[in-house]
């Protein structure tokens, strides 16, 4: 029996993808663990690895497709003893020299392929019936109407993942004009994390007379837009500022690099920083929290996200019990995710998840700035830059190094002092930093 | 004393209403239904069915005259209004009887008499035998509507008539002003025409059956010019007074002057009036819109248990969407009322065909090509005359076209309009399409039967992605 190959769920958000590039041609022999694919989620490009044998009966979804839905089927292997052509789902396109005769074409009642997407939206709908004759579903039929078959085809909508109102529950078009993009999620990905607020929506199309380009937006782009939108428009924002003195922990950090060369570890102060604000967490654990519609969840561990800046945009990998981890390991560990980062080859774990966030805007001479919160996390710190400022030691004014570190909190888990405890917490441990190393 | 607590009362035995009952009743539903006058309500007393039966004489009478077309003679034809009307009253008395028969057969509680909303579930019906008070857990209002006056010239039955004058006329009309060519005026007129008035139709907007497709507007208007008829459009009647022996109006013409006629007859349909009043709808507070109940796509109103359907809520007025509605909401009241078997379905007005019995034919649904357009549809259009159809030829049948409007991305069948003999019989089938959301492949795949008119439907169909075969 053919084996259906569909577009993996790479992460618990991920409602669609890209498949950016096709590691093996129709004809192929696979075998498990095979690389099949490379596929660009909301925030990295994955690998896709095979876990059954046999041969790649058809590709369905052609390499470069955008907005392939989780679920939809993307390639056909034919098991061991299969004839590779009598596996295919769809009519055989002329390529086929297998001698059998012309392929029995499937009951029109399945989810249509992406590659029949972009046909029909090349030339309209052909008045023939192929683009919307489906694949046989592991004897798994969707009812559907012609016209929303041609619809979900036209905007890349997984039938499986909706809903049918029609008669005996049959898809029709109303089903999917609702919220195409969230209709379309799966039931488990959709539970397993919070609902985005705001699905993005497909936008009028932009016009202007001002000589510009236009960039389709990544699929980063779409994650960080629609995150940031939920997380502006849901949460209640309160920031506090303290003005932190730093020349003890670049003190320490001094020593700590002197002795830790031979190993070849070099500590940034961010990565004193990150353990630091665990502490702090740890010590205040009411800012350690994440507010959950009728629940508030507090951590008994505080794992932080650390923005990092990528080519593409923003990801957050996660030093995870970042509070009981020492400070060159969390060094190592950093450089290692950002490293990775950067390449776009982190693993959803490595970046899902985290209790509270940092970032650090100090190597741009940013001096003081507010962060928007990273959901379902309830706060995150922003790092201004260490600069020599006059500074009051012993009612005489003197110089030190410092600098402004700002809390977002989440205003409906946090109150005020709280969030205001853990500002001095942090600045505590910065300010006397042995703490880091004890 | 009966027991007079019931699941559901219908207020109103329209096509809507009597419907809504029997469905009901199927459902298991302890149902009655409240009448003032007729069991089946207007349509098939006073309208849709009488007329029907008027038009069929009329038509067979063109037949008569035109035998010679067919190769055939007929002397001395000539047309007994009174008989014709005769055998139209027994058309609808038959099915008025039949209606009787179904309420009996599904146990139905018929009480004649003006029902009247005095609470939430309640009813006080007034007869001509008292006043009795009915309770329900649900109840739909199905009263219906009825034709609106002209403001200045009241309809007194006897020179200037609604649609109900006109089914029932006493004498044959010589020369008829029809004001209004919506479905009911292009009937009228067409009917009288046939039967031999000189005829003259008045239409404010500027063409004839506005809603229709503007196609069809303007081959309409062509075929009734070219049967005879005077078509004033963009013209409004100013003054209409009875005399002695017929009327005399002042009609304001296109372009702007007015013009003075007499007439035997004149037919006021002009549009509806919902039938709101002595409902008790203030009572409970109910919503509507230009008099018309506000209802959701369960025909659901905004007082909890009260249900409307038919004339008396929102457009299109007709029969047969008056009647699925009754089915919807009877399933609906089943299933709040526990029922988990029945599974309503919305009503989609845009599914809903319309149909003119004037000569010839006129049969659409869903949306006219400019409307399409309108709602921003890219549309591929296609088009085909009855002329290149072999079996219209045949029937001497070549005056007609049908019409598709397609959505060039989707193949979606936005609208359907044809114009033509038989198309009111062949319009479901694009109905039927839209309904299960076919699209333009699904029907190009069907096999039509030859020879028959419906070819043209496919040909339409094929000439919107310009595969037109026999064209």
């Amino acid at each position: 029996m053919p084996i259906e190959l569909k577009m993996p769920a790479l992460s618990p958000t991920m409602e669609e993808g890209t498949l950016a590039k096709w590691l093996v041609k129709e004809g192929d022999t696979v075998q498990s663990g095979d690389l099949l694919a490379e596929i660009e989620t909301d925030k990295a490009t994955m690998e896709f690895e095979a876990i059954d044998e046999g041969t790649i009966a058809q590709i369905l979804v052609p390499e470069g497709t955008d907005n392939v839905k989780v679920g939809t089927v993307i390639a056909v292997i034919a098991g061991e003893g299969e004839d590779a052509s009598t596996a295919k789902a769809a009519p055989a396109p002329a390529a086929a020299s297998a001698p059998t005769p012309e392929p029995v074409r499937a009951e029109p009642v399945e989810a249509p392929s992406s590659s029949s997407a972009t046909a029909a939206k090349k030339d309209g709908p052909s008045p023939g019936r192929d683009p919307e004759s489906g694949q046989m579903d592991k004897g798994e039929r969707i009812k559907a109407s012609p016209l929303a078959r041609r619809i979900a085809a036209e905007k890349g909508i997984d039938l499986s993942a909706v809903k049918g109102s029609g008669p005996g529950g049959r898809i029709v078009k109303a089903d999917l004009e609702g919220a195409p993009a969230t209709a379309a999620a799966p039931a488990q990905a959709a539970a397993a994390t919070p609902a985005p607020a705001a699905a993005p929506q497909q936008a009028a199309p932009f016009e202007t007379d001002i000589p510009h380009t236009a960039d389709k937006l990544s699929n980063m782009r779409k994650t960080i837009a629609r995150r940031l939108i939920e997380a502006k428009q849901t949460i209640p924002h309160i920031y506090l500022t303290v003005d932190i003195q730093l020349d003890r922990l670049l003190k320490l950090r001094g020593e700590l690099n002197a002795a830790l060369e031979p190993q070849g570890v070099k500590l940034s102060v961010n990565d004193l920083l990150i353990k630091a604000l665990a502490k702090a967490l740890v010590q205040v654990p009411k800012c350690n929290v994440s507010f959950a519609g009728d629940q508030l969840i507090s951590y008994s561990r505080a794992d932080i996200s650390v923005a990092v800046s990528v080519p593409a945009g923003l990801i957050t990998p996660i030093i995870v019990g970042a509070d009981e981890k020492s400070v060159s390991k969390i060094s190592t560990e950093m450089k290692e995710l950002a490293g990775r980062a950067k390449e776009g080859k982190l693993q959803p774990h490595e970046y899902q998840g985290g209790t509270a966030s940092i970032s650090n805007m100090g190597m741009f001479g940013i001096s003081q700035f507010d962060a928007v919160i990273n959901p379902p996390q309830g706060m995150i710190m922003a790092i201004g830059a260490g600069e020599k400022r006059p500074w009051i030691v012993d009612d005489a004014l003197a110089i030190a190094t410092v600098m402004s570190a700002t809390g977002s909190f989440d205003h409906r888990a946090i109150d005020g002092a709280d969030g205001a405890q853990l500002m001095q917490a942090f600045k505590q441990i910065v300010e006397n930093p042995l703490g880091l190393v004890a | 004393m009966a027991d007079t607590n019931y699941d559901l009362i219908v207020l109103g035995s329209g096509p809507g209403g009597y419907v809504a009952a029997i469905r009901a009743a199927q459902l298991g539903l302890k149902t009655a239904i409240v009448e003032r006058e007729n069991l089946g309500g207007i349509c098939l007393n006073w309208g849709c069915i009488p007329t029907k039966a008027l038009l069929r004489s009329a038509e067979i009478y063109h037949y008569m005259q035109h035998a010679k077309d067919y190769g055939l003679a007929a002397a001395s034809i000539s047309a007994d209004l009174d008989a014709v009307v005769k055998r139209s009253r027994g058309v609808a008395k038959q099915l008025n009887q039949g209606v009787t028969h179904l309420m009996k057969k599904n146990k139905i509680a018929v009480h004649m008499g003006e029902g009247k909303l005095t609470a939430p579930g309640k009813l006080e019906v007034k007869g001509e035998k008292g006043s009795e008070t009915l309770t329900a857990k649900h109840i739909i209002v199905a009263t219906g509507a009825r034709a609106r006056d002209l403001p200045f010239a009241p309809a007194d039955g006897k020179r200037i008539w609604t649609y109900r004058h006109a089914m029932t006329p006493a004498e044959m009309p010589k020369k008829l002003l029809v004001i209004g060519s919506g479905a009911i005026g292009i009937e009228f007129a067409s009917f009288y025409n046939d039967m031999g008035a000189e005829v003259t139709v008045v239409e404010m907007l500027d063409r004839i059956v506005p809603v229709e497709d503007a196609d069809v507007s303007s081959f309409l208007e062509k075929s009734l010019k070219k049967q005879g008829m005077t078509i004033l459009t963009g013209a409004g009647v100013e003054e209409l007074k009875a005399t002695g022996n017929g009327v005399s109006a002042k009609i304001k013409t296109k372009d702007g002057k007015v013009q003075a006629g007499d007439y035997s007859h004149a037919i006021v349909a002009i549009g509806i009036l919902p039938n709101t009043e002595g409902v008790g709808l203030d009572t409970l507070g109910v919503k509507t819109t230009k008099g018309h109940i506000d209802t959701d796509p369960y025909c659901r109103t905004n007082v909890k248990g009260l249900w409307a359907i038919g004339d008396v809520t929102a457009p299109p007025w007709l029969a047969h969407k008056a009647s699925h509605e009754g089915v919807i909401a009877a399933e609906a009241i089943a299933q709040e009322l526990g029922n988990k078997d029945v599974h309503p379905h919305p009503m989609d007005a845009r599914n809903i065909p319309g149909c003119t019995y004037c000569h010839p034919q006129i049969a659409s649904v869903g949306l006219t090509e400019a409307k399409a357009k309108e709602a921003g549809h890219e549309v591929k259009v296609g088009n085909f005359p009855f002329v290149g159809n072999g079996k219209a030829i045949a029937l001497g049948e070549v005056e007609g076209f049908v019409k598709t409007v397609f959505d060039a991305k989707t193949g979606e069948l936005l609208g359907a309009h044809m114009v033509g003999a038989e198309v009111t019989e062949m319009i479901q089938g694009y109905t039927v399409g839209k309904t299960a959301e076919l699209v333009e492949a699904d029907f190009m795949h069907t096999v039509f039967p030859h020879p028959t008119i419906s070819e043209t439907m496919h040909e339409a169909v094929l000439g919107a992605w310009g595969r037109a075969l026999h064209i």
